[in-house]
């Protein structure tokens, strides 16, 4: 843990609560200067109101939040000036270009007009849209207007970024292609916080992490730690014949760490996945097909925050 | 900025009322003669119209800005949420909002003002007032419009706003009649209204009266100002920042 002092924005037993319910329930983080944090957490899990806390865009209930030194409730304006937010719904102005975009949200940072064309222009190349510079919002694709969002959040040289959901929706290019400029943004020496609920996304981009769940904290650590404490190494995926389905009882029993049964997989946590394979073909269980794999943040995160669908 | 791909939407903006001006004020001008002021003059019923006019243009243009164009920005463009996230607050917001409004009023009233003094409409040298009058008007319409707007749920909704308020005060608000026409519990409504006192004070300027009346139009929209700008940040606080 760094030390107080360090972090960029600290929480102590931060609160949201809308009416009657509770968006975040008494969390306690640290983001370090420098890197990028990870939020990950299914819908609703409180990621977007921690979010919206730390950009200053929505009152903490209660608790303690610190950012970049300041307390949103009294320096709101100062420390809105220093951040880039990218929200989770894009809300460029349709009615304005490309450029224009940025130009005017350099408007609102009061970045005089010479500074704002000079920014947009080098935004505009580093997120790949300079030659659509003069086209209007509304035709561009989805990973168009999220890299324009993100350009527009750059546009104060903000010292920490908020990107709430970057890549939703995206299709796999447009995705890589965020990733790396955010990598990019990332080595400039900005502080990036994400939050996600793709897996991939959150161990390609975040060197740490924190796990939400129903409004509260559930795991902290990096992608690694959070494997290797919370899954094994490997994971043996098999799809046993489903006639077999009563009789298994018991059969796979000490071949792994944990098993689960999925309705269509039986998935084994073990260390060595080769070996747990071996062991099954040896105990004579019939297996339709079977899969070595590597642990990954996803079963990390399945196995905090569950299977079922939260809605 | 925006706006710069709208010009012609404003345009229509500075057409109407001079259609009015000219339909109404000419055409009805001509099958009644002339109207008398409350000093005993009497004055063509364009000259008696155009005032008003000129008002109403101030108050169409902040309201419909404030309403329509406001209420897609707060609804679906979501775009104060991304002012939101720079140093910018509310209050900004709403006097942005505000000052955009009272440019497109400054606007309408030149426009008026100058194709009145070409008709020979003007009946004072006091009408120069009328243009920071407008101004004035458009700041309390727009107040309101700021307001009211974030009440509205859906594009239905505008109809309220529109049918049952700013229409029915066009027509009743001594815009095209001394409301002295009506009975006396009407009148009494008519007083009410924050378009009588806005016509009121620009038809004193651009004829020549100016007495405790128009102190009191004056007073009155101020007030009204006052309350609906702090009602229509208290409602957008509300609206934004969850």
């Amino acid at each position: 843990m760094p030390a107080a002092s360090d972090a960029l924005v600290r929480a102590r037993s931060l609160t949201k609560r809308f009416n009657a319910f509770t968006a975040v329930d008494g969390i306690d983080f640290e983001v370090p200067a420098g890197g990028s944090f990870g939020f990950l957490g299914p819908n609703g899990a409180g990621k977007t109101s921690t979010m919206r806390m730390i950009a200053c865009a929505s009152p903490v209930t209660s608790g303690e939040l610190r950012v970049i030194g300041m307390d949103p409730r009294t320096d709101a304006r100062e420390i809105k000036a220093r951040l880039g937010v990218v929200p989770q719904i894009d809300n460029l102005d349709q009615e304005l270009t490309v450029r224009e975009n940025l130009e005017m949200y350099a408007r609102y940072f009061d970045i005089p007009a010479a500074v704002a064309r000079q920014r947009a222009s080098e935004l505009l190349e580093f997120v790949q849209l300079a030659e659509r510079a003069k086209d209007q919002v509304e035709p561009l694709s989805g990973g168009m207007k999220r890299r324009l969002t993100i350009a527009r959040a750059l546009i104060n040289e903000p010292e920490l970024v908020i990107l709430d959901e970057p890549t939703t929706g995206l299709d796999p290019q447009a995705r890589h292609l965020l990733w790396e400029r955010l990598y990019q943004l990332k080595r400039r020496g900005a502080t990036l916080i994400i939050t996600t609920h793709y897996m991939d996304e959150a161990e390609q981009l975040c060197d740490r992490l924190v796990v939400m769940d129903k409004a509260r904290i559930v795991a902290e650590g990096s992608p690694r730690q959070l494997i290797d404490q919370y899954s094994t190494r490997e994971v043996l995926e098999l799809r046993l014949p489903d006639a077999d389905r009563g009789r298994r009882n018991g059969q796979l029993d000490g071949l792994a760490d944990r098993i689960e049964e999925l309705p269509d997989r039986t998935l084994l946590y073990t260390d060595d996945g080769e070996r747990a394979l071996d062991a099954v073909h040896a105990r004579q269980i019939p297996v339709e097909s079977a899969l070595v794999r590597r642990s990954s943040l996803e079963d990390v995160f399945l196995r905090l925050t569950g299977r079922t669908l939260v809605e | 900025m925006v706006y710069r791909h709208q010009w012609i939407v404003i345009a229509s903006g500075v057409v109407e009322p001079v259609l009015y001006l000219f339909g109404i004020g000419l055409g009805i001008g001509g099958l009644v003669g002339g109207v008398q002021l409350a000093d005993g003059r009497f004055v063509s019923y364009a000259a008696y119209v155009g005032p008003a006019l000129l008002a109403s243009a101030a108050m169409n243009g902040a309201v419909f800005e404030t309403i329509f164009n406001v209420f897609f920005k707060l609804n679906y463009a979501k775009t104060y949420e991304g002012i939101l996230a720079t140093p910018m607050g509310i209050t900004e917001i709403a006097l942005g909002e505000m000052l955009w409004a009272l440019m497109r009023a400054a606007l309408y009233a030149v426009a008026m003002l100058v194709i009145m003094a070409a008709m020979g409409l003007i009946l004072s040298p006091l009408a120069i007032l009328a243009l920071p009058a407008a101004l004035f008007i458009s700041a309390a319409f727009s107040a309101a419009g700021l307001a009211g707007t974030s009440y509205l749920r859906t594009v239905q909704d505008f109809d309220i706003p529109m049918g049952l308020i700013v229409q029915p005060m066009f027509l009743f608000s001594g815009t095209f009649f001394p409301i002295t026409a009506y009975p006396l519990p009407i009148q009494v409504f008519m007083h009410l209204t924050p378009l009588y006192h806005a016509v009121n004070l620009i038809r004193g300027l651009m004829t020549g009266i100016l007495g405790w009346g128009q102190a009191w139009d004056f007073a009155y929209l101020a007030a009204f100002f006052v309350v609906f700008m702090w009602l229509a940040t208290r409602q957008m606080e509300r609206k934004l920042i969850k």
